[in-house]
């Protein structure tokens, strides 16, 4: 008689389970403890795993508290891709539904932070746009032109000094002040580098990430943020190698 | 907004961004450089299931990279008639 996957599964994941029938030594003898080693090895590497990708949620609720809690969303969330460099995607909203830590309000933030540096770090390359291509445009053509931006361009989103905190813990920074703070991440060369935007940028951002013409993304970022200067969010997104695409109206590419 | 001002506002952003592009384009490019860090001290943050900074074992390991100014890493002299490389080396490799 041998194990089938789902009895296998869901016993690896559960330490009061017994070891699944059928599955033996190798020499037809019960496996035993040898599955308690198994399990246990499991739940250990995939909880470095999260301790490597998540250092700054360790370091503000402590080595043991991030070991308990790792080892509780990792029994709800195994891993979904054979890829341990993506593994705790969804640890972030778990964290928002954990009851015991719904002090730390700022938490699931600073999870989204670390997952948005990893995505980037890890997204594929692409070649910059030749910024060039944006000077020969006609300036009644600007209106209609979309952006691409790269893989590795990432938006944090937080009503929390979200790169404060990062800072503060992980890098010497000030001491966080009560600010909400939107995150924009690039990639220049090649590490993901973060850079703290004001509402109005990160606005930009989101409606060039939707696929909206300049135009479009500019009026409604004006809308929002009446402060919104245009210019320095350009540079800022030229200088971070951050537009992949130049696409000007009427290209017929842009709706491909 | 009338329409013209709003491709004059477009337009003089953009301007102003190239601007400001074309100056700092050649700033701080950096590239990854073979065989010259300390033991320990490799870069690559790329995070769990990947090689780590940090885990070379032997100085200047040939395998083992650091991000250094670009156009700078072939040039680098090392002790023992070593050099930089943009590729992984053979040299300095740890004992299995």
């Amino acid at each position: 008689m041998s194990v089938d996957q789902s009895g296998f599964h869901d016993a690896l994941l559960d330490a009061e389970r017994p070891v699944p029938k059928g599955l033996t030594d190798g020499h037809g003898r019960p496996a035993g403890k040898r599955f308690d080693i198994y399990r246990n090895n499991v739940a250990v590497s995939l909880t470095e795993a999260l301790e490597l990708s998540f250092p700054c949620v360790r370091r503000l609720i402590g080595e043991e508290n991030f070991k308990r809690v790792a080892g509780v969303f990792l029994r709800r969330h195994p891993p979904r891709t054979p890829m341990l460099m993506q593994y705790g995607a969804d640890f972030p909203t778990f964290l928002e539904g954990f009851e015991p830590l719904s002090h730390l309000g700022y938490l699931p933030d600073v999870a989204r932070l670390e997952q948005a540096l990893r995505l980037s770090y890890h997204a594929a390359d692409a070649a910059p746009a030749d910024a060039e291509q944006l000077a020969r445009i006609p300036p009644e053509a600007l209106a209609d032109t979309r952006m691409e931006l790269a893989p590795a361009v990432r938006l944090v989103r937080s009503n929390w000094p979200v790169h404060a905190i990062w800072a503060f813990n992980m890098e010497d920074g000030p001491k966080p002040q009560p600010d909400a703070q939107d995150v924009l991440i690039t990639r220049p060369a090649l590490d993901p580098l973060m850079t703290v935007t004001g509402a109005g940028t990160a606005e930009f951002v989101a409606a060039l990430i939707n696929g909206e013409t300049l135009g479009t993304a500019h009026q409604r970022t004006t809308g929002a943020a009446a402060d919104f200067d245009l210019a320095p969010a350009l540079s800022l997104l030229l200088g971070g190698s951050a537009i992949s695409k130049i696409q000007p109206a009427g290209d017929i590419s842009c709706n491909a | 907004m009338s329409n013209t001002l709003k491709i004059a506002a477009l337009a003089g952003a953009v301007t102003a961004a190239l601007a400001a592009h074309s100056t700092t384009a050649t700033a701080a490019e950096q590239e990854k450089c073979y065989g010259v860090s300390l033991a320990g001290e490799n870069d690559c943050k790329a995070g769990a299931g990947t090689t780590c900074a940090g885990t070379s074992t032997v100085d200047y390991q040939g395998n083992a990279w650091t991000l250094v100014e670009a156009g700078t890493c072939a040039e680098m002299e090392l002790p023992g008639d070593r050099m930089g490389s943009l590729e992984p080396l053979d040299r300095d490799l740890p004992q299995m």
